[in-house]
């Protein structure tokens, strides 16, 4: 049987990622992934692996281009100010082709933002690119430790698989809530030999590898890199889309969520579900590519939309893309968060509780 | 009659490792050309190009470097090469890894990124191109553009009261602990270019033997934005940039001393 622990979110992407054959992490600390890169020193040397605690976001994601380079099985994490300080490096990964995985557990706001608050706020950038030069990475955002485990696995294969870097999206709750995960092994098929790693030409037959600009790869001519991606882009979308429905055969209201809202999300669609109401939600698992097509047909299907996310709203600008306004799409964001001490003007913070969605769900029915 | 002998032994050739271009990347009577010779020439009498790996930063040495020289190679972003060399090294310790910037990527915008590497200790070889000015961009102020130096964004000469005082980057490398060799060296003489290839090999050796950083400053000549000719560019070197610049070894040490409890 395989071993099961109870571990919290950022636990289980420090073994997930191990699990996916990554003994190579750089990393800069920042709340709230702490336990990731203090798992990773703890373990790392143990199995024969290198942890490197950079003196910078700016230069983690450097030492990942680097390993990636080096045709290693590397990675970072991160939290919402330290993803910015990467962009850069990221757009250079793009560019390079080179596999990397990088994890941001999002904190919540712009700026310092807050290290002890949940949030979902960094959707667009994450799913946009805040780096230069229209590049795409794979987003995946794992709801329970046991996916981030598995996830982690999965964004190696896919890292490699395709030459890209692999985003992986949690958030405070996720990261810092306990569960039990089974600690299995995903099987993948063989990934594609590195023969162009940087690790001294005598590994290559003596045929060296000179890597100076996408540009320069592709014979000096920046649209060809373009042209190249867009298959590879294509191919992923092809192959590599994920998401989940939860009880929307018959709803008449499809709740869309990802992350730790996606499990508020659910809790309110079975809290609804035993007051009559028919609810039902999608959540997307990959971010990029989104599952554009299923969701528009579920929509359409269903015919009217709720998107729940903790921030004041940007996931909800894809749904009504996708939607094309066929449907109305509506939001509970960071407005609808609820704290027992009072509004969030003058009590705490609060929390989109499944009692606030399912507030929200009873009005739209 | 005494018959004349002819030696037949080679005294000039180009060096195995300089790939053979049709052109030269650099402008007439830039030092670079002489630096990537000497790098091949070092790297060939280590016996290391197979497990070597270059990384250029951003400036003139940015693709003329990694083409020029056979060996594993990339550019690095504007000033992280040293976090990308630390990854290269860390896994692949075997690998011979090192880096060469120039007085903006690597005095500038990578400052904090290359100290952090020294820092660290990091068995790496840096080669760090010193032209006073960024060559790449069209000669502005570089930290190690000398006082009263005229560049484009200093066109009254570089002003101490605003803009400092040329950073002395071979003397700071010497004060960090994790260095296990650190010099300055120029190649605007042939007996310069002999001194500077032992440094060179030195820093390489320091790597190779796992003891610690090695670094060596050029002092390199840019004629185009020195708005000099090159034998001028040879004489400024030897009156200003010698002046400020000291040549020589700043470190050069066997061991680093680590307290007992580490050893
Ligand atoms: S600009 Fe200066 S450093 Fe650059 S190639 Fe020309 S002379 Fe050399």
């Amino acid at each position: 049987m395989t071993e099961r622990l109870l571990i919290d979110g950022n636990e289980a992407i420090a073994r997930g990622a191990i699990a996916g054959g990554c003994n190579y992490f750089f990393g800069y600390p920042i709340t709230p992934q702490n336990e990731i890169p203090e798992f990773m020193s703890r373990e790392l040397p143990k199995i024969g692996g290198v942890f490197v605690q950079s003196e910078s976001e700016a230069a983690s994601v450097y030492m990942v281009y680097g390993g990636a380079l080096a045709g290693a099985r590397v990675m970072t994490s991160t939290s919402s100010p330290g993803f910015s300080l990467m962009q850069e490096g990221i757009s250079y990964i793009a560019e390079a082709e080179v596999p990397a995985v990088i994890v941001n557990v999002m904190r919540m706001g712009p700026g310092i933002g807050t290290g002890g608050q949940h949030g979902q706020t960094d959707y667009r950038q994450v799913t946009k690119g805040g780096g230069h030069g229209a590049y795409r990475c794979i987003i995946l955002a794992p709801y329970s430790s046991q996916e981030c485990f598995d996830y982690m696995q999965l964004a190696f294969h896919l890292a490699d698989k395709y030459r890209v870097l692999v985003l992986v999206l949690t958030d405070f709750i996720i990261g810092r809530m306990a569960e039990v995960v089974e600690l299995r092994k995903l099987e993948f098929e063989p990934p594609p030999e590195k023969d162009w790693a940087l690790k001294g030409k005598a590994f290559k037959g003596g045929r060296r590898r000179c890597y100076v600009s996408a540009a320069f790869s592709y014979g000096g001519v920046p649209p060809r890199y373009y042209h190249h991606m867009a298959e590879v882009y294509q191919k992923i979308k092809d192959e590599e889309i994920k998401h989940e429905t939860y009880r929307d055969e018959d709803a008449v209201l499809l709740l869309l969520a990802y992350g730790s809202s996606a499990r508020m999300a659910k809790r309110a669609v079975d809290m609804a579900r035993a007051e009559g109401h028919r609810v039902g939600l999608f959540r997307p698992i990959t971010l990029w590519p989104f599952s554009e097509e299923a969701l528009r047909q579920a929509a359409c299907r269903v015919g009217k939309v709720l998107v729940v996310e903790d921030s004041p709203g940007e996931l909800v600008e894809d749904v009504k893309c996708i939607c094309q306004g066929k449907v109305p799409v509506h939001l509970l964001g960071i407005w609808g968060r609820y704290t027992p001490q009072g509004d969030i003007m003058t009590g705490g913070s609060g929390i989109i509780y499944p009692e606030n969605i399912l507030e929200k769900i009873r009005g739209l029915i | 009659m005494t018959e004349k002998i002819v030696s037949r032994k080679k005294v000039w050739g180009t060096p195995k490792l300089r790939v053979p271009l049709p052109f030269s990347f650099f402008c007439p009577g830039c030092h670079y050309g002489i630096i990537v010779r000497l790098i091949c020439e070092v790297l060939e009498e280590l016996g290391i190009e197979g497990r070597t790996v270059g990384l250029a930063g951003v400036g003139c040495s940015f693709g003329p470097f990694p083409v020029s020289i056979d060996v594993d190679f990339t550019s690095c972003p504007h000033g992280r090469a040293p976090a990308m060399a630390t990854a290269i090294k860390r896994i692949h310790p075997e690998t011979v890894v090192f880096t060469v910037q120039g007085d903006g990527d690597l005095g500038s915008i990578g400052l904090g990124c290359f100290m952090n590497a020294l820092i660290r200790g990091e068995k790496l070889t840096t080669i760090f191109l010193n032209n006073a000015c960024y060559g790449t961009t069209g000669g502005q102020m570089a930290p190690t553009t000398l006082i009263g130096m005229k560049t484009t964004t200093t066109p009254e000469g570089r002003d101490p009261r605003t803009a400092g005082f040329p950073l002395h980057t071979a003397e700071l490398a010497a004060t960090m602990k994790g260095v296990a060799y650190s010099a300055r060296c120029t190649v605007h003489s042939p007996a310069n270019f002999r001194r500077a290839r032992k440094a060179l090999k030195t820093a390489f050796q320091k790597q190779i033997d796992g003891i610690g950083y090695g670094f060596v400053e050029f002092l390199s000549a840019c004629p185009t934005n020195w708005r000099l000719s090159p034998p001028d560019c040879i004489k400024f070197i030897s009156e200003k940039m010698i002046a400020e610049y000291p040549l020589g070894e700043f470190k050069n040490v066997d061991v680093i001393e680590l307290p007992e409890e580490w050893r």
